[in-house]
């Protein structure tokens, strides 16, 4: 039992907050009927296939569909020819992308046509049919390629900004960089003069697929005044507003229902496969399903990979002076959410320490690779194990405890993270030593063993807007409209479990759907961590906002004048020996059981615009510990344990918070040591397919996941409640890289595979880090 | 050809094309949507059924293979007291998260219940065959171990 703050001047314990109730998702999951995108058959409907680019960088001379139209089934071909009466581009961040591809193609896979039939075989059948005359060009599928002098240039013209980029101008591009972000902040070259300590090196992070077991998956329908759409997304009100816009219709023509989502991590946010789908049914004049194959998927979003230069600066005992960081991100052909990533990891690349002096360059780069988009913690996941490796070589080089250097420079709660944000909200040295100590830090060296830490900080919660409405009939029963989208996380769990407490009704009587942008209030996105801290506000000021009405109708009907009065418990309100259930409150004010109580909530920004510069939300704490074990004659590292905290404010639901941190733990290690997309110089992708990117499996579990919660009741969301569950996976990787350098095996290169450890135990003097490229100790 | 089989114990006759697979008989001819389609490599087993008791891949298994045979899916399994007591244990544990490996998870393991010996089996082993990339494993174990134990 949770003692609550009292809300509306009553006071009560409560069963409902802090409690791990059954997640109401459960039994349909479990029993198959729960509805994703693929499961779902509209009267009418044919199935799309898409013909893809053979090439990563080509001009299409021209496009046949004259046998492809007369195969069997076959109901439309689109090609770029359908599109002549609409701007066919699109992007939040840039508006650089085509629905098809239209004067050339930009990485292997970009959709050129696309087939609509009464099966899906008979639409694969047809698309295979399509002629299309090509004209290679050169081909950039590196970032080494793409920002060579002589690089072949992917977009020419100018960049046009998307309507929801957030930050601020875009700058002129450059070549194929798309956008820079600068941070310039003290004396680094003061820094540079009194370091005794330089650790200067150069680092990669391989493109990682988020692999959400659903694959992108949309039902479009266009009957010329109204779009629907079913689909596989994690930010439907973003999706309207840019399908209203490429098809020209007012954004209530636009209709998107969200089912159940198979995984997210992402992958499933901003716009993906919706403009095509919609695009082929305006053609079809029939609803068309588009179900992605994995290899599909991995070609629509990814993970960019990243090259990296950071040099960190310190005094003989480990004073930290400056840090200067170079990093440039492959955003493949596309911007998708790049921008915001590389903005992202150039917050991430200080580090959450108090620093003299710091310089970030992060650069976002086009290549003809598929796009790179959003993937769980993104911007943290690829500087945290940088930045901390660098914290632990400099607290090497001083002769001290990794620990004590995060002790003695970790910002501390308060204190500033960047200019003109949040200041810190968090107790990061409290949380690193809580991670430390679960993993039975300073314990006796055991031989090929290796212990590390890692901090970080992710700004959450983007732009707070959102919306929802709560209705109770007379009857009692409550419907929760709120556009958060399950994607296995447990917020419709988390949602009603707000209105229950708000109510004093049970969680199961509370109905919670996906949104249906026709009738769900407004929500931005599912994302950043910000449902149940965002969103849930809005829930519980909607419950509260009908608990509003209760009252009033109860203050009438006992004839009294103070709320205070009321006493309000298990759905009725009561005054002395006179009690009400809220049913018999509700049918009492229309004076027969019929009608309903309707409440709003609404979050808006508070004290700024909401925008990333004045953001965030709340700071998302990365903080991990892990302990691995290196196989020296096979290079095979095992992780023996993990801890990871997660500083949540309030737990509404403690059982699925630890889940959320168990589950971007695994994906984590994924992340450390196993997962790389590996692309050919021309722009093939070779390992499209489950059977060689492998991704966690049972057998790649630590024999200890620790996950620690933090509770302060200190967060901006409901009943002091923070988001959570990214932070782990930015976290993990770090504390892995620091554990391995710990065992005599330093890394500039994930994944951390059996290969690249054997080779990095075949140098001679392993163990001496000024063995590695450019570190000095002056 | 024409198919004949049983499917959650009903008997079936329908005519498929020589290199149709299970996975799409299921779900597109017989309307069994629990069963998921995700790597399509026999790799995930989001696609696990039973067939005569054996879970396999219907991702990779043609429709032809089961003449003659009985399928299991998840739309069968529901009913019984082994998918009850699942639901339990599963809700208990929190080992459900976007839910789209769980039908497919839940036949593996009754397939497991049905030895000798289920509560002793290395479920680390025992379910590397089927991909989770939500829960990290840690629930759908402690869940996988109570329900067999």
């Amino acid at each position: 039992m949770t003692t609550v703050t009292p809300v509306r001047g009553y006071s009560r314990e409560s069963t409902v907050l802090g409690s791990s109730v059954g997640r109401l998702d459960t039994p349909p999951k479990m029993s198959g009927r729960a509805e994703f995108t693929g499961d779902i058959e509209v009267p009418g409907m044919v199935h799309g296939s898409v013909l893809r680019s053979p090439y990563a960088h080509a001009l299409i001379r021209t496009i046949d569909s004259s046998v492809a139209e007369n195969m069997p089934g076959v109901v439309a071909v689109l090609t770029r020819e359908d599109l002549m009466d609409i701007d066919p581009y699109y992007g939040h961040a840039i508006r650089d992308r085509p629905i098809v591809a239209f004067e050339k193609v930009r990485f292997v896979g970009e959709p050129i046509a696309a087939v609509a039939a009464e099966t899906a075989a008979q639409a694969e059948a047809a698309m295979l049919q399509m002629e299309v005359d090509y004209e290679e060009l050169p081909v950039a599928a590196s970032l080494e390629a793409a920002l060579a002098v002589d690089a072949p240039l992917l977009h020419g013209g100018e960049l046009r900004p998307g309507a929801a980029h957030g930050l601020g101008n875009l700058p002129d591009r450059a070549g194929n960089v798309c956008y820079s972000y600068f941070i310039d902040r003290g004396d680094l070259e003061l820094a540079e003069a009194t370091a005794d300590i330089v650790i200067d090196r150069e680092y990669n992070f391989p493109a990682v697929y988020q692999y959400s077991m659903e694959t992108h998956s949309v039902i479009a329908q266009h009957d010329g005044e109204e779009i629907r759409l079913w689909a596989s997304c994690q930010h439907p009100f973003l999706v309207r507003a840019e399908i209203a816009k490429l098809f020209d219709l007012p954004v209530d023509r636009v209709r998107i229902t969200v089912p159940y989502l198979g995984g997210g991590f992402g992958s499933k946010s901003y716009t993906k496969m919706e403009p095509l789908a919609v695009a082929l049914a305006r053609k079809a004049e029939r609803p068309v399903k588009i179900v992605n194959r994995v290899d599909e998927s991995m070609i629509t979003t990814r993970r960019h990979n990243m090259n990296c230069r950071m040099r960190t600066m310190a005094t003989s005992d480990g004073e930290l002076l400056g840090r200067e960081v170079e990093l440039w991100l492959d955003t493949g052909a596309y911007a998708d959410n790049g921008p915001r990533v590389a903005a992202t990891a150039g917050d991430a690349a200080p580090g959450p320490y108090r620093w003299p002096s710091f310089k970030v360059d992060a650069s976002c780069v086009y290549t003809n690779t598929g796009p790179s988009g959003s993937y769980r913690a993104f911007g943290a996941t690829h500087l945290q194990w940088i930045g901390e490796s660098q914290i632990d070589e400099v607290a090497r080089a001083a002769g001290i405890d990794p620990l004590e250097i995060r002790n003695r420079s970790l910002l501390c709660p308060g204190e500033e993270v960047r200019a003109r944000a949040k200041p810190l909200d968090a107790d990061l040295i409290g949380d690193v030593n809580k991670a430390a100590v679960a993993i039975g830090w300073g314990r006796e060296r055991i031989p090929n063993r290796g212990m590390g830490v890692s901090v970080g900080l992710l700004a959450a919660g983007a732009h707070p807007v959102s919306m929802a409405t709560v209705k109770m009939d007379a009857t009692g029963s409550v419907t929760l409209l709120v556009g958060s989208t399950e994607m296995g996380q447990g917020t419709r769990t988390v949602m009603a479990q707000i209105v229950a407490e708000v109510l004093t009704v049970p969680v199961t009587s509370v109905f919670v759907d996906g949104a249906d942008t026709r009738f769900t209030p407004y929500d931005r996105s599912t994302g950043a961590s910000r449902s149940t801290t965002v969103a849930g506000l809005a829930v519980k000021r909607a419950a509260e906002d009908v608990l509003d009405s209760l009252l009033e109708t109860a203050l009438e009907i006992f004839d009294l004048t103070d709320e205070a009065e009321l006493d309000i418990q298990d759905g009725s309100v009561s005054h002395g020996s006179n009690s009400m259930t809220m049913a018999e409150i509700i049918t009492s004010r229309f004076g027969f059981v019929g009608g309903e109580l309707i409440g709003n909530g609404e979050v808006k920004p508070e004290g700024g615009s909401g925008s990333y510069e004045e953001g965030p939300v709340f700071w998302e704490v990365c903080v991990a510990a892990a302990e691995i074990e290196v196989d020296r004659a096979t290079g095979v590292v095992r992780v023996l344990q993990t801890a990871t905290v997660a500083d949540v404010g309030t737990a509404i639901n403690p059982l699925l918070i630890k889940r959320q941190d168990e589950g971007a733990t695994l994906q984590g290690i994924g992340n450390a040591l196993l997962e790389e997309m590996v692309y050919t110089e021309d722009g093939n992708l070779l390992n499209d397919t489950l059977l060689d990117y492998r991704v966690p499996t049972t057998l790649d579990l630590p024999d200890k996941m620790t996950c620690i919660l933090v509770e302060n009741n200190d967060g901006p969301g409901p009943f002091g409640a923070k988001g959570c569950g990214e932070g782990a996976l930015a976290a993990v990787p770090a504390a892995i890289v620091n554990a391995l350098a710990d065992a005599g095996i330093p890394t500039c290169q994930l994944p951390i595979t059996p290969e690249r450890v054997w080779q990095q135990i075949q140098l001679p003097d392993n163990d001496n880090l000024e063995g590695m490229n450019n570190a000095s100790i002056q | 050809m024409e198919l004949r089989s049983t499917v959650n114990g009903t008997g079936i006759t329908v005519e498929i094309a020589d290199n149709d697979l299970l996975v799409d008989l299921l779900r597109d001819r017989l309307g069994l949507k629990g069963t998921k389609r995700s790597c399509e490599v026999e790799v995930c087993g989001a696609c696990t059924v039973l067939v005569d008791g054996k879970p396999v891949s219907s991702c990779m298994l043609l429709a032809s293979e089961i003449d003659g045979a009985e399928v299991l899916t998840i739309e069968g399994l529901r009913d019984t007291d082994f998918f009850r007591a699942a639901e339990e244990s599963f809700i208990r544990h929190a080992a459900v998260q976007c839910g789209f490996c769980t039908p497919g998870v839940l036949l593996t393991l009754s397939a497991l219940a049905e030895q000798e010996n289920s509560g002793g089996l290395d479920l680390k082993k025992e379910l590397s065959g089927n991909l989770c990339r939500c829960t990290g494993y840690q629930a759908l174990l402690a869940a996988s171990g109570d329900l067999l134990s």
